[in-house]
């Protein structure tokens, strides 16, 4: 097979997706590969010594969360011992945002592309302000994941089974039609997940009041859907993965100390380079200063052709990523010139219903120079203060190289 | 190309097409000459290693 016809083939399999929800199932029950006292995080690997301060916070707060110990102090002990085995989500067929921290007991939702059979999973969104995903680890963070655990999850866990499955490739595409990209801005995504959810919501067994906290709990994150298009998104390129000569990239991820990518063709090898600090716009009282290097595993939404290559989708980011409009515009315009195909399913109004650019190839990143659009929020560097702002990434020039250089030796030599 | 030719090139009105620099078209233009700007850059910013390793990963 050529390059070309590998490229089609990875192309063709992103296009035929279909990723829908089918339910909610648990970390250590429904993940592959889960071992004793495992912690995921966001990709690439990383050791616990090497850990930036709010993946450092989030393991801290998921050890305390399964009960492995009483508090803090303990908590970092343990990590310290080398008794806990860390994997980045991505090589459990799972991502996570920010520091994408997830632990053995944590709900997933579980969403299957029917087209190629392949499964991917997400912890559920937690919510705004202190919370894991960004390294807090106080009380009120363990008590809200154990809500989360013990009635967020099996309520919609029911409701789901009673709607059957949801079709997420046709909710993010409504969501673009209405000013979202999927990754930064999720309010429509969430409002549509919210409607299709609640009339079997009130049909579970579950009574007034709990069905209430759940839809209350929905309503007051416009981030919920995020943890349902990244999956949507990692079951997308999944499927695109593994195709001999194939110059694809089919995942990129930082961990907060590294970005890395990783290529159709060329296996499981992350080629990675420095996470950067990210210039954008900071919350009232926060600089650049306060920031921590870029991270998470939401760079997925990107690979797979909506979040920072669908910005003429949802204008109204600007306000919140910086920029102005006609920058959101030109974003996506450059995305056509490091891409293979426009996107048959995510198509953009403004610019005349235009398929998103769709299908990064590593070649022409480093033959034009133009590196994938990428918004981002931007985390305190200090655990457990949360997200201070949101900017653009500027992913490091090495990984992309390296991923030729290794092309080149695998296939060309 | 011949003298003549030349000589007849700048009798006329010059139509530009820059590719590249874009401060050669910016000098034209001060000049009141209709300059179109190509943005053009050598493949990976002129990166020879990168260049010789994208011409055998071509189609």
């Amino acid at each position: 097979m050529s390059i070309a016809e590998a490229n089609q083939e990875a192309v063709e399999r992103i296009q035929s997706a279909e990723p829908e929800l089918i339910g909610i199932g648990t970390v250590e029950d429904d993940l592959p590969d889960i071992e004793d006292k495992m912690i995921l995080h966001a990709a690439p690997p990383v050791d616990w010594e090497d850990m930036c301060g709010p993946m450092r916070g989030a393991v801290i707060g998921a050890i305390i969360y399964e009960g492995w110990a009483e508090d803090q102090k303990e908590a970092e002990a343990m990590a310290d011992s080398g008794e806990i085995k860390f994997d980045p989500c991505h090589h459990h067929q799972a991502v996570g945002p920010m520091t994408g921290v997830a632990s053995p007991s944590m709900p997933v939702w579980i969403v299957e592309n029917k087209a190629y059979g392949n499964r991917a999973y997400c912890t559920l969104n937690e919510g705004l302000g202190r919370v894991l995903r960004f390294g807090a680890n106080g009380e009120e963070v363990i008590e809200n994941l154990k809500w989360m655990e013990k009635t967020l999850a099996p309520v919609l866990d029911e409701a789901l089974e009673k709607a059957g499955s949801i079709d997420l490739m046709n909710m993010t595409s409504q969501a673009l039609h209405m000013g979202d990209e999927v990754h930064n801005r999720n309010k429509a995504g969430t409002s549509l997940f919210i409607r299709e959810i609640a009339t079997y919501l009130m049909n579970t067994d579950y009574d007034r009041e709990t069905i209430s906290s759940v839809l209350e709990f929905m309503r007051d994150n416009e981030h919920f859907y995020l943890n349902l298009s990244m999956p949507a998104s990692k079951a997308t390129m999944d499927a695109a993965h593994g195709i001999e000569e194939s110059t694809v990239i089919t995942a990129m991820a930082r961990n907060g100390v590294e970005f890395g990518i990783r290529v159709s063709g060329l296996g499981d090898e992350w080629f990675t380079g420095p996470a950067q600090v990210i210039d954008g716009l900071f919350f009232p009282g926060y600089s650049q200063e306060d920031a921590n290097r870029d991270i998470g595993d939401s760079t997925i939404s990107e690979t797979a052709a909506v979040g920072g290559f669908a910005m003429a989708a949802a204008p109204a980011i600007v306000g919140f990523v910086g920029g102005d409009v006609n920058d959101a515009m030109d974003f996506t315009e450059d995305m056509y010139e490091i891409t293979l195909a426009e996107n048959d399913n995510y198509n953009i109004p403004y610019l005349d219903f235009r398929g998103t650019p769709t299908g990064i190839d590593v070649r022409k990143v480093v033959e034009t120079g133009i590196k994938p659009t990428i918004n981002t929020g931007i985390a305190h560097k200090e655990p457990g203060v949360g997200q201070i702002g949101a900017g653009l990434v500027d992913p490091p020039d090495e990984c992309f190289e390296d991923a030729v250089r290794a092309f080149v030796s695998e296939y060309k030599q | 190309m011949s003298a003549e030719s030349i000589t007849d090139l700048f009798d006329k009105k010059l139509k530009v097409i820059n590719i590249g620099l874009e401060s050669f078209a910016r000098n034209m233009q001060n000049e009141g000459v209709e300059v179109v700007q190509l943005e053009w850059t050598p493949p990976a910013g002129g990166d020879e290693e990168m260049a010789s390793l994208l011409d055998m990963l071509e189609d």
